[in-house]
């Protein structure tokens, strides 16, 4: 397709720019994209503490039939509401159940309701965001109404309506998170996608002929994953909090199933909180510790995913 | 060059933005990016296309490649195959010109895509006109790398390992990468270093040599296109004011706005007269063009006439008899 290959003479300009190809060729070659990004997340003690205790949460979580000495369901009658002990880590709750137990399974469902959330959500704004941000027109428009009646709508009230007309679900829960929680992920990526739109290599494409869905995804997506990425984290810890919130409230995942904020739920009764602290402390505990390990693998992504700090 | 092949011509081409305000989006004015331009490309010419920014030359130079559509007007291309009107294309239909007119951006921070390296940034467009397996493009990437002296190497390395200049040479590789017969070079020097712009502009001059290439150089320096246009067209508001052969402009000059962008480059010649004419004020608004001639706000010969008619382009004998201006005071000398 092209003859770039002809040759012809070789004049004194050729020479000068051998001389600076090879001034070039010395001082290319050291830095590693890749790299870069690693070292500068791992840089950053704090994100790295975090994802410490998020993998040792995560992996406890599922490794709990190994880890766990007591069935998270069967209750004990002879150990009601004891304090921790060497044979109770965590105690019992009020009905003989080993807490220690519940956690652990109770963090599988609880990761599960707020990383799926946070994923699926993540699917559905970009997909949308990414190309309505770079096409714009009238597509953007629907999109962003549509974006901000989800936004608007109060979730309690959704939650009410989905428990009402479906009944309490685990899948009932994650299908409301994402309708709600869509919405913010979209609007960051349409906003990454409308300053991406200027830039000239975007133009050029264009002037190629190339088609719009190609020069999103394909081109301009990969330079909005950073932010993306912080968003999915951040967004996790939020719902993990909202999953915990509605659990407590009793209109989140149904309370025969063990989640965090399952367990926090026995927290309500004014007793319980006066006289038993080994029922909701250490789960409220643990609950702060992994949504803060999540906040600081969020911030350290930012930092090392920032463009403006290159490096 | 034959001096009457048009490769590209355009006529009364008008790109007008609407400003939208209010909560209702309602129009409530047009920003005259580009107010009515004649103008004929000649096959195998280098096109100087300048003015201060806000001008409307970049905007014309992207209404050349369809980025921005007229909102008014015609552009047409010259080919083997005929006249092509480009404006009344959709994206099909443009896609069989898209490899003809090709385009070199001024940015050359943000004309390569960070995230890519340059073989991935250069593929995509070798593999949307055909050419379909990697090992080739690799060939192809790798050729034009080389013919804008860069080593074939580079194909593989990230837009953020290589110098302001090494990239502008890139981003000419691409744009030359679907063998185009007219290329836009919009400001495609300003933001490189004086050293590196005579290479660039230089290693311009040779691919144009090779490759047969016709040139519309955007830029608001006139010392850049002396030495490189073989015509010049001078853009104020929107419209172009002077149009003549490079020499003539810059020996003959006729419309006072080219005689104060000409007193505005620092010069080394003892001989042209280096007082230099300080422009008032700033461009006026596009949105709200003053009446009659549009320079005359700022214009040191303005006279009643200029407030209230709008001067037409009209020919001048000159040396080559096609030397076009917009003033009325032309005809009369010039006061000194
Ligand atoms: S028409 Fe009048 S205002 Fe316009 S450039 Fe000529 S002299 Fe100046």
């Amino acid at each position: 397709m092209t003859d770039a290959t002809v040759t012809r003479p070789r004049t004194r300009r050729d020479a000068q720019f051998d001389r600076i190809r090879d001034r070039e060729a010395k001082l290319a070659g050291t830095t590693q994209r890749k790299g870069r990004f690693l070292s500068k997340f791992l840089n950053n003690r704090l994100a790295v503490i975090g994802f410490a205790i998020f993998a040792v949460i995560c992996l406890m979580s599922l490794f709990a039939p190994l880890i766990a000495q007591h069935d998270p369901m069967s209750p004990n009658l002879r150990a009601i509401a004891k304090p921790p002990s060497a044979e109770h880590w965590f105690g019992t709750d009020k009905t003989g159940r080993d807490i220690f137990a519940r956690v652990l399974y109770g963090g599988r469902v609880s990761i599960l309701v707020g990383l799926g959330s946070a994923l699926l959500s993540a699917l559905i704004g970009v997909i949308i965001g990414v190309y309505s941000g770079y096409v714009g027109g009238w597509l953007d428009w629907i999109a962003m109404r549509i974006s901000e009646i989800f936004m608007s709508f109060p979730q309690i009230i959704l939650v009410l309506l989905l428990v009402a007309i479906l009944g309490q679900s685990l899948v009932n829960l994650i299908v409301i998170f994402t309708l709600t929680g869509w919405g913010g992920i979209y609007r960051m990526a349409r906003a990454r996608m409308l300053s991406i739109r200027e830039e000239e290599y975007v133009q050029a494409l264009r002037s190629f002929g190339l088609g719009p869905a190609r020069i999103a995804y394909k081109h301009m997506l990969p330079n909005a994953l950073g932010p993306i990425m912080v968003n999915i984290t951040l967004s996790t810890a939020a719902f993990i909090l909202q999953e915990a919130g509605l659990s407590f409230l009793g209109l989140g995942v149904p309370l025969s199933i063990p989640t965090w904020g399952n367990i926090l739920n026995a927290a309500q009764d004014l007793r319980v909180l006066e006289q038993n602290w080994w029922i909701w402390l250490p789960v409220g505990a643990t609950i702060s510790l992994f949504v803060l390990s999540v906040n600081f693998i969020g911030d350290g992504l930012r930092d090392a995913t920032d463009p403006s700090q290159q490096g | 060059m034959q001096p009457n092949d048009p490769i590209l011509t355009l006529r009364d081409v008008q790109v007008h933005f609407p400003i939208k305000s209010g909560i209702l989006k309602r129009t409530s004015g047009h920003v005259r990016a580009v107010d009515g331009v004649d103008l004929d490309v000649y096959r195998g010419e280098v096109l100087g296309l300048v003015g201060e920014s806000g001008c409307g030359k970049t905007t014309l130079g992207k209404a050349i490649l369809q980025l921005v559509r007229a909102t008014n007007g015609t552009v047409t291309y010259q080919g083997d195959g005929g006249e092509t009107e480009l404006t009344t294309l959709d994206d099909a239909g443009l896609f069989a010109f898209r490899k003809r007119l090709q385009i070199v951006f001024q940015d050359p921070h943000s004309s390569l895509n960070p995230a890519f390296t340059i073989f991935g940034s250069l593929e995509d467009p070798l593999r949307h006109y055909g050419v379909k397996t990697r090992k080739e493009r690799r060939k192809i990437v790798g050729d034009l790398l080389e013919a804008v002296n860069m080593r074939r190497e580079s194909m593989d390395r990230y837009p953020h390992e290589f110098s302001g200049g090494q990239r502008q040479r890139i981003g000419i590789a691409r744009a030359l990468s679907i063998q185009p017969e007219l290329v836009v070079c919009d400001e495609a020097v300003s933001a490189l270093d004086v050293s590196i712009q005579a290479q660039v502009l230089q290693l311009l001059m040779d691919l144009k040599r090779e490759k047969n290439l016709t040139y519309v150089f955007i830029t608001h320096d006139l010392s850049v296109t002396e030495f490189l246009c073989d015509r010049i067209a001078v853009m104020y508001l929107g419209k172009i004011v002077e149009l003549c052969d490079a020499e003539e402009l810059y020996s003959n000059t006729l419309h006072p706005y080219t005689e104060a962008l000409l007193s505005a480059i620092p010069v080394a010649d003892l001989d042209r007269k280096s007082q230099r004419i300080v422009l008032e004020g700033d461009v006026p608004s596009p949105v709200n063009p003053p009446s009659g001639c549009p320079f005359h706000p700022r214009c040191r010969y303005a006279q009643p006439v200029c407030r209230t008619d709008v001067p037409q382009l009209r020919r001048y004998r000159g040396k080559s008899g096609q030397h076009l201006a917009a003033c009325h005071l032309i005809d009369h000398p010039l006061a000194d």
